[in-house]
């Protein structure tokens, strides 16, 4: 024992390798490092596997005529242009209601609020946001906007819930991105005689611009694959826009909803195509995020 | 200290001291009034999500209470029958509400130790230059929109799980399960390789320098110094679990029968999807209802962790 201990203490003042602890086996060491091992292969074997059955099943289903035209029962073809459309109509007035809000919910916490109360409250209710399942926005998307407001089945219903729904994402990658501003230069402007507003204009928005963007980027991945809190506001229909104008205010179903529709109609092959089709948006997306996030730290 | 600014500057004027460049104060005034406008402006968009927060609780309540009324709170909540389009409708949602208890909870048990030993492989014993990419790999997963779990899951999955079990539909709340531990991997790998990075080297460090080996160091020092983190990682992926809807909506197989492993179920979040399309009156009241209760577990799982983080903070 005081021999080991004699070892030991040498081992650590000559900074060597310990090698001397290394020599008795100890099986729960390997079991765990097996563990480990084991789920990391099975998680990246998930993803992967997921990921590549899903472009393989269905790539060769997505064609230009696929992506280009409408379904036809008459020629029994089918085509996403209609979900194309109302999925970008989606993403646009989303984001049109959501981003002004978000970025100023984000500015007025960071730059405005004192630390106290009210601020607690406020950071309290955007995790309680994040948290509430899209199901429960469905359902308050509808009573709100479909019936108290009277917009009925539309994508304009869809947008303002999914605005809602977004929100917390946005807020949050904004802060952090505040946050990453140094004080001296809040300081500065202050000092060189900048109003708060200027400062917040001129200053902390264009620095903050990887952040914003990403955070945006971030609702568009949400936006996209999301189908619960659709299908009960912006409902299922699937036309081309007959007047450009008023289309936000007809129902639409967005890729991710179509998707529903035909796995629940048991079209699988459509179904996959579809997927693929949201799959690689997910992947761009991704790396649209981070390409801006890793900007802003440049 | 901005509400007083626009009122030094202004306080002079008011004094009828002469300024000598009339349009400067006309500008500085112009100053004061947008910077008071845009201070309200923010406030709003502050507030905003607590007056989110705030119409969805009144709403959730108000819609969900009339049916509750009427079925009673003990019958709704114990009742073991769900029959709303019978002669006499019956609405019991326990059914429902057991399967969401056992669903989430079974997805913990298979997702939590996954995901707790893939983040301990990818920040330990994965080769630094793959940290990165493994861990955004991981966080894919939670990109994916939940109707495409819900596909493969019923295409590949279920079929899987009848072929293995021997069961004519692979339909189940297992396979329900299986999706529900997958979706919540990346919350789960993704907060505790956070929290994991956030334990200071010294821990290790000091741990090897007492004699214990690296697999010790990890899960006796980091894994304990990392616990609140890891927790907070579990229960936000109870409360996906819990909310999660379309994933599961086609792979639970979506008949009202009390839990079992290898059976047909229905969860709390595909109860309220399956019916509303055509429910009317009474029946539609109960879905509210039955949003409304899983609205409270919701709520029950943000109170938790919240005290958890403050816990944590305290720390």
């Amino acid at each position: 024992m005081t021999v080991n201990t004699a070892a030991r203490s040498a081992a650590v003042a000559a900074r060597r390798p310990r090698s001397l602890t290394e020599t008795r086996f100890r099986p729960m060491d390997l079991i765990l490092k097996c563990l480990c091992i084991l789920a990391g292969a099975v998680t990246i074997a998930m993803v992967a596997g997921l990921i590549g059955y899903i472009l393989a099943t269905g790539l060769p289903n997505v064609t230009w005529e696929f992506l280009t035209t409408e379904e036809s029962a008459l020629n029994r073809t089918y085509g996403i242009l209609p979900n194309i459309i109302n999925t970008l109509y989606t993403i646009v007035i989303t984001l049109v209601v959501a981003a002004p809000l978000g970025v100023g919910g984000a500015i007025y916490l960071n730059e405005y609020a004192k630390k106290g109360r009210l601020t607690k409250i406020i950071e309290f209710t955007t995790e309680a946001l994040a948290g509430i399942p899209s199901i429960i926005y469905g359902l308050f998307g509808m009573m709100v906007f479909n019936n108290t407001f009277g917009f009925g089945y539309s994508i304009i219903s869809g947008c303002l819930t999914l605005s809602i729904m977004v929100l917390p994402t946005i807020i949050r990658t904004t802060q952090e991105a505040l946050r990453t501003v140094p004080v001296g230069y809040r300081e500065g402007a202050a000092g060189l005689g900048a109003s708060k507003w200027h400062t917040i204009r001129t200053i902390l928005i264009p620095c903050c611009k990887g952040g914003i963007i990403t955070s945006l980027i971030l609702s568009i991945g949400r936006i996209v694959g999301e189908s619960a809190a659709l299908i009960f506001t912006a409902g299922i229909a699937a036309n081309l826009p007959t007047n450009w104008l008023t289309h936000a205010g007809s129902s639409g179903a967005t890729f991710a909803v179509q998707l529903y529709q035909y796995a629940d109609q048991g079209r699988n092959d459509v179904s996959f195509a579809i997927a693929a089709v949201l799959v690689i948006l997910v992947l761009a997306i991704n790396l649209l995020a981070r390409l801006c996030s890793g900007r802003k730290k440049a | 200290m901005t509400d007083t600014k626009p009122a030094l500057s202004s306080a002079p004027k008011a004094q009828g001291v002469p300024e000598r460049n009339p349009s400067l104060s006309s500008a500085k005034r112009a100053k004061g009034v947008i910077e008071r406008v845009m201070n309200i402006i923010f406030f709003v968009c502050g507030v905003a999500s607590v007056l989110c927060v705030a119409a969805i609780t009144i709403y959730m309540v108000v819609s969900g209470l009339p049916a509750i009324r009427e079925v009673g709170l003990w019958d709704f909540l114990t009742g073991t029958v769900w029959a709303p389009t019978a002669e006499t409708p019956q609405f019991g949602i326990l059914p429902m509400i057991l399967t969401t208890i056992l669903g989430t909870f079974g997805a913990i048990v298979v997702g939590a130790p996954l995901g707790l030993f893939t983040a301990v492989f990818i920040c330990y014993l994965a080769p630094k230059k793959s940290q990165a990419f493994l861990t955004s790999a991981v966080e894919l997963l939670a990109g994916i929109p939940s109707v495409i779990y819900g596909l493969v899951g019923i295409t590949v999955l279920s079929p899987l799980v009848a072929k293995t079990f021997d069961l004519p539909s692979g339909a189940s709340l297992f396979t329900s399960i299986i999706v529900l531990a997958i979706m919540i991997l990346p919350t789960i790998v993704s907060v505790t390789i956070t929290s994991l990075r956030a334990v200071p080297q010294e821990y290790y460090d000091g741990s090897l320098a007492l004699g214990a080996t690296s697999m010790t160091s990890i899960f006796k020092m980091n894994i304990r110094a990392a616990k609140s983190g890891i927790i907070t990682g579990i229960v936000l992926g109870i409360g996906r679990a819990i909310g999660e809807t379309m994933a599961i909506i086609m792979v639970s197989g979506n008949v009202v029968n009390m839990p079992n492993l290898f059976g047909s179920v229905r969860f709390l979040t595909t109860g309220i999807v399956s019916e509303m399309s055509y429910a009317a009156g009474l029946h539609r009241e109960a879905l509210f209802s039955i949003g409304l209760i899983l609205f409270i577990f919701i709520f029950a799982i943000n109170l938790i962790l919240t005290g958890i983080l403050k816990k944590g903070a305290k720390q």
